[in-house]
């Protein structure tokens, strides 16, 4: 067991951080969280500027451990987040990489890498969420295309978003989890309409999909057509087995400021307080070597993060919530007011244990995949 | 970084888990409930042998010459295995204590304030136990004394070692969760295709996870506050996951005869080793404000 980084990985994070430390004093001011097309061109410059000094293909092309220190470093720096980027380069690049043709991966990867497109997830549907295999929207074989037919729901970033990863039927007759392919849909096809959808946060990050007779060419496909349920079970392993990695690193950095404002404002004296922040604090240095290790196997294992990716959501996803919740008592009556920090975060931690699967559904694949436990429902 | 463990490491935790199953089953087990607060001797002599207390001694000094990540995982098997006795102070004796490194010497330790475990078997008791009050101990493997007065610095390396044998426990109930999930059958199929209890088992094998990664990286690091974040996770995997255990058992959890409940016992014994929880809290704390001022 060790902790400490090869000297090609300590060299990679000095040349990093030195180049954050040039770039950052000069990017323009963040958007606001309201203005969807300020934030579409400033996440896009940011890849945009990654790629140009040479760290764009970091999230699929570098080692597991790269990637790591990619995260840390930059989320310790302040730097702009994945945000819109997220699908693209978290999920959808990652499978495309994996299971797409050569000529797939010519077409979509280099654009995701240079800051040109913005993909969006389009899985959930009305009646097919933790179910997602339950899904319905429908795709026709015409000639080239498919012609799909149905809707999507919780799309988030569908509004600002070029591409989407879609799950269609294209076999109803099948076995839920047999007739389901993965497709790469243009967002400007005829026939797709985006109602925004309000979260609870007061934003409109996610929206409604409707797809009405969007004809998508065949060659769009990834995956052999009726295979897309394995296809997306590369996805979903992505998404939660490295998407969360730059956040606890975040993470440990509020929870440094939450403590400075508990000394600021007196309720540090309270011993109860106190050591909650202190059990906080292990908790996510915990989540933090959890992380090195599951890098590390994936590293070993080279590939695919498996479903140790399961087991940190789970916690993560609950610590993330506490930390916030903390986050309110250390404010007091001041964590009512929307303009106060970490009042939206903790609005928006609420999501943590529902998007991407929810907590209950990751307790089933931790007993059923990890314990062996019978399959239940 | 490879934080995976190495070949070796992966070897001496398999010997140490033979020797275990070889020399502490479950019948010795049994029996060593049935002679509460004897230790066995034998045993004590044969982990000695095995060169479990001399593990970190170095090899000059007739020890093993490993590190704190050896120990760790030697510990940690030692737990799983509800392995009775004063493993920590023995070990930390080593070098020290003369006959301590082979077992020929089985030393007990007053320290931090917590009861004193062992006094009655020990033939050296580190620190100063006069006017210990022997309790009756929840836990039928450790007879436990209150020693008046007893305070002083925590050594993190007891703490850590706990931590590793905490680990254990959860481990093994994890283990035994599972298995009883997969096996009993009510309303005509097992009750881990329900998922109630199927969160049961998924908590505590999560608990797990996350608890090893901060018990071994305290263990490559040594960093006092690693220590004792590794500590927090390792009682709460233990003790909780040791409840929800036997809540998975059902009736027969709630029994002597079920092995649960040893588990249970052991890891509260094991919370006021070496510190408590509090402190491990008010220390985290602290760190976070040590950076400014
Ligand atoms: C902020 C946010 C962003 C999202 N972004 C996207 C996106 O970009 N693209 C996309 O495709 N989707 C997205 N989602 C959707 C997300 O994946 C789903 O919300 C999630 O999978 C749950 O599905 P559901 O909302 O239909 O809830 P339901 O499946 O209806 O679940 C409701 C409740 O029932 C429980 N439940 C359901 N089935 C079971 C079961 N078998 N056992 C135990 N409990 C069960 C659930 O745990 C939950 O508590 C997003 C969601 C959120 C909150």
């Amino acid at each position: 067991m060790d902790l400490t980084y090869t000297p090609e990985e300590e060299e990679f994070r000095a040349r990093l951080r030195e180049w954050l430390r040039g770039v950052l004093p000069s990017l323009p001011p963040k958007p606001s969280p309201d203005d969807w097309p300020g934030r579409r061109a400033y996440d896009l410059g940011w890849q945009r500027m990654l790629y140009d000094a040479g760290y764009g293909e970091v999230h699929w092309g570098a080692s597991p451990t790269v990637r790591l220190i990619f995260l840390e470093e930059t989320e310790r720096a302040g730097a702009p987040y994945v945000g819109a980027n997220f699908v693209g380069l978290l999920h959808a690049g990652p499978t495309i990489a994996a299971e797409g043709t050569q000529a797939q991966r010519v077409r979509w990867l280099a654009p995701i890498l240079r800051g040109e497109q913005v993909w969006c997830q389009g899985f959930s549907e009305p009646d097919a969420g933790s179910d997602l295999a339950a899904l319905r929207t429908r795709a026709w074989r015409d000639g080239d295309d498919y012609v799909v037919s149905g809707s999507k729901i919780w799309t988030s970033h569908a509004e600002v978003a070029d591409w989407c990863e879609l799950l269609v039927r294209t076999d109803p007759e099948a076995p839920k989890h047999r007739g389901i392919s993965w497709l790469a849909m243009p967002m400007d096809a005829p026939g797709i309409t985006v109602r925004p959808l309000r979260t609870l946060a007061g934003s409109a990050e996610f929206a409604e999909v409707f797809l009405d007779e969007v004809r998508v060419p065949v060659a769009n496909r990834v995956g052999d057509e009726n295979d897309g349920w394995r296809v997306t079970m590369v996805t979903l392993s992505f998404e939660r087995g490295t998407a969360f990695v730059g956040e606890v690193v975040a993470c440990r950095r509020v929870l440094v400021e939450l403590a400075c404002q508990a000394r600021e404002n007196g309720r540090w004296d309270d011993p109860v307080l106190r050591r909650r922040l202190g059990r906080l604090n292990a908790e996510f240095r915990a989540l933090w070597r959890l992380t090195q290790w599951n890098v590390s196997e994936a590293e070993a294992s080279g590939g695919v993060p498996g479903v140790g990716g399961s087991v940190f959501k789970l916690r993560y996803s609950h610590a993330r919530q506490d930390l916030y919740d903390t986050a309110a008592d250390v404010l007091g009556a001041e964590s009512l007011d929307l303009d106060r920090p970490w009042v939206l975060d903790r609005l928006s931690s609420l999501s943590y244990t529902i998007a991407a699967g929810t907590s209950q559904i990751q307790h089933s694949i931790v007993a059923e995949r990890i314990l062996g436990l019978p399959r239940g429902r | 970084m490879r934080f995976q463990l190495t070949e070796d490491q992966r070897a001496l935790r398999a010997a140490t888990r033979q020797l275990l199953a070889r020399h502490f089953n479950g019948e010795a087990l049994r029996a060593a409930v049935e002679a509460p607060a004897t230790l066995d001797r034998a045993l004590w002599r044969e982990l000695g042998a095995a060169g479990f207390f001399a593990l970190r001694l170095p090899e000059a000094e007739g020890g093993v010459g490993l590190g704190l990540p050896e120990a760790v995982l030697a510990f940690e098997e030692a737990g799983r295995a509800l392995l009775p006795g004063p493993l920590v102070a023995t070990h930390l004796a080593a070098g020290e204590v003369p006959g301590a490194a082979d077992g020929s010497v089985v030393v007990a330790a007053v320290d931090g304030g917590g009861p004193a475990e062992w006094l009655t078997q020990a033939d050296v008791v580190r620190g100063d136990a006069s006017g210990a009050v022997p309790l009756r101990s929840v836990d039928p493997l450790t007879p436990l004394h209150r020693v008046p007065g007893a305070q002083g610095a925590t050594d993190p390396v007891a703490a850590l070692l706990t931590a590793a044998e905490q680990l254990g426990t959860a481990v093994r109930v994890c283990e035994l969760a599972a298995q009883h999930a997969r096996t009993r059958e009510q309303f005509g199929r097992p009750i881990g295709a329900f998922q109630a209890v199927q969160q049961l088992c998924a908590r505590t094998l999560v608990r797990v996870e996350v608890a090893r990664a901060a018990v071994y990286a305290a263990a490559v690091t040594a960093d006092p506050v690693d220590i004792a974040a590794a500590r927090l996770l390792a009682d709460e995997a233990a003790v909780r996951g040791a409840r929800d255990c036997l809540q998975v058992h059902g009736g027969m959890g709630f029994t002597w005869e079920a092995e649960v409940h040893l588990h249970l016992k052991r890891a509260w014994v094991r919370t006021h080793r070496a510190g408590e929880n509090t402190e491990s809290e008010e220390m985290l704390a602290c760190d976070l404000v040590a950076g400014e001022a």
